[in-house]
């Protein structure tokens, strides 16, 4: 079993465009202002599996280097 | 303001209060103008030899002190933490946070005010614990008092004194921080003394690891500590672990500073046994003033407490984070103000909360965007039950308002670089809670605090 990642937003950098939720729209919804937000409930979801791809291709692609991906702790 | 009751220093020898088991002044016993009666009342620190680094983190876990800035990390912990950090070969940066900027705490400021001394030792003493725990010698370390800028002017001429005397490995630098709320984060301290904006980051990697740098270029390793733990410490030092649990209980050892105000008789900096029962904390400033409905306990970020007639049952309450865990409040930094039974407990909630959404740093969107929400719709609340309300409010539309405050404090809760949305997600929450009834009359136009009166 690998570890478990979880997805962290660096909220100071962050300016909600909103292109992480297209791009991993199963784990981030967009809030009320635009902003990313879990849909597991989660501040810092756990990224399941079969995410996994998708999770680092939108840290890769957030214009403002917003997006982290953390071993759960 | 704030009256303070710290008597100044009494001339002759170390006063035998300090060494009696019961008195609950303990940083009060301990006001002194400069560092010649300061040594008469307390005596010099034990030195490196006799209390080496790593035996001031021991003592401060076997003593049970936690941090009195508001998070009550265990202190022994913390001043362990940094060794890891330190062992890499950059030179940790210890803080005494004095910046205080939450409105209803004073304690801090008169602390530093009356025994500015015990806190520069026990700053010494932290000092001692990052650098001696590595066993280095404390090259390179600094040492900085982070307060206030009027604060930092009147200790000026102490830092010199004590350089003068010698009585610290490292001299004391002093960084004036900025009258905001949000200044005193540890994030936003690390930042400052490092000589950028006092504003919060993202705490990953935390500041005691990097400081104010990033994992990628790490600043050095900083520690940030609220002045009252300091003190403490500077007594403990002195007189022992067993000294220190001979007041207060086994989950709140010692005795904490508050700040008491509101409907009381002597508004006041005082110093408490830790879980004093909360009628005791009212004594302290000379207890209620009038009837009252509730106490916001542990400040703006804090929660409401249900007291007074309407909660017989909570006079007796220990001031402790266990005790207090069920509204939603903990001791914090020590606030406790007192709201009488005239007053709207949804009037003071929206108050505050405007005053919280007012403070945010404007870095993070759901701290910006989502505070200022959560303020409208309990300010309409409040509203609704004022004696002439400020515009038309159907049921229908307040009730939507509640739900909204539920679903968005849910929104807010975390979502931010700094403890700020959280603390005042707390407040929100803990506002609809303790006046539930409020709201229910207030959904109905009335307001039981204008029955009141
Ligand atoms: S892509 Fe980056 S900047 Fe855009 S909303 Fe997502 S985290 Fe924020
Ligand atoms: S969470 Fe709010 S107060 Fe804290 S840094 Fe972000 S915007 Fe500022």
């Amino acid at each position: 079993m690998s570890a478990v990642e979880r997805l962290h937003v660096d909220w100071t950098r962050c300016d909600g465009r909103g292109l992480c939720t297209e791009l991993l729209g199963e784990l981030l919804a967009e809030d009320d202002w635009g902003y990313p937000v879990s849909t597991t409930g989660e501040v810092a979801p756990a990224v399941p599996r079969r995410l996994q791809r998708a999770a680092h291709l939108a840290v890769g692609e957030c214009p403002r280097m917003a997006l982290s991906l953390r071993p759960a702790p | 303001m704030t009256a303070l009751s710290f008597p100044s220093a009494p001339a002759g020898p170390p006063p035998a209060l300090l060494a009696t088991t019961t008195s609950r002044r303990r940083l009060m016993a301990c006001a002194a103008p400069d560092l010649a009666s300061h040594l008469a009342l307390v005596g010099p620190l034990p030195d490196a030899a006799r209390l080496p680094g790593v035996r001031v983190a021991e003592l401060a876990a076997e003593a049970g002190l936690t941090g009195r800035g508001g998070a009550a990390f265990p202190t022994g912990r913390k001043l362990a933490s940094l060794g890891e950090a330190v062992r890499s070969g950059r030179p940790p940066v210890v803080v005494a946070n004095g910046a205080e900027g939450e409105p209803a705490s004073s304690k801090d400021h008169a602390l530093l005010a009356h025994a500015p001394h015990l806190v520069l030792d026990g700053l010494a003493l932290a000092v001692r614990a990052v650098t001696g725990a590595v066993g280095s010698s404390a090259g390179g370390a600094e040492a900085h008092l982070y307060a206030p800028a009027e604060v930092v002017r009147t200790l000026a001429p102490l830092l010199v004194e004590r350089a003068a005397a010698g009585v610290d490995e490292v001299a004391v630098r002093s960084t004036a921080a900025p009258d905001r709320f949000v200044a005193g984060q540890s994030s936003a301290v690390a930042s400052a003394v490092a000589g950028g904006p006092a504003l919060p980051r993202t705490p990953w990697p935390p500041p005691r690891l990097v400081g104010a740098g990033t994992a990628q270029r790490p600043g050095r390793p900083t520690l940030v500590m609220n002045v009252e733990t300091l003190a403490h410490l500077g007594l403990l030092a002195r007189l022992g672990a067993s000294w220190f649990r001979s007041v207060g209980t086994d989950d709140e050892p010692g005795t904490r500073l508050v700040t008491v105000s509101g409907a009381v008789r002597t508004p006041r900096v005082a110093e408490v046994a830790g879980g004093a029962p909360l009628a005791d904390v009212l004594s302290a400033a000379g207890g209620a003033s009038e009837q009252l409905s509730a106490l916001l306990v542990g400040g703006y970020h804090g929660g409401w407490v249900p007291f007074g007639e309407r909660a017989p049952h909570t006079a007796s309450l220990p001031h402790s984070g266990s005790a207090l865990a069920p509204w939603g409040a903990d001791p914090g930094a020590g606030v406790v103000i007192a709201l009488p039974s005239r007053a709207c407990g949804l009037r003071a909630g929206a108050d505050v909360a405007r005053y919280l959404a007012a403070q945010t740093a404007g870095q993070c969107g759901p701290c910006v965007n989502g505070l200022p929400t959560l303020a409208e719709h309990l300010e309409a609340l409040a509203d609704a039950g004022a004696a002439v309300p400020s515009r038309q409010h159907s049921r229908e539309g307040l009730a939507r308002r509640v739900h909204e405050l539920h679903r968005v404090a849910g929104l807010v809760d975390g979502r931010g670089a700094c403890h700020h949305p959280s603390g005042s997600v707390r407040l929100v929450r803990s506002t609809l809670m303790t006046f539930a009834d409020d709201v229910q009359a207030h959904l109905g136009g009335r307001c039981l605090a204008r029955e009141e009166r």
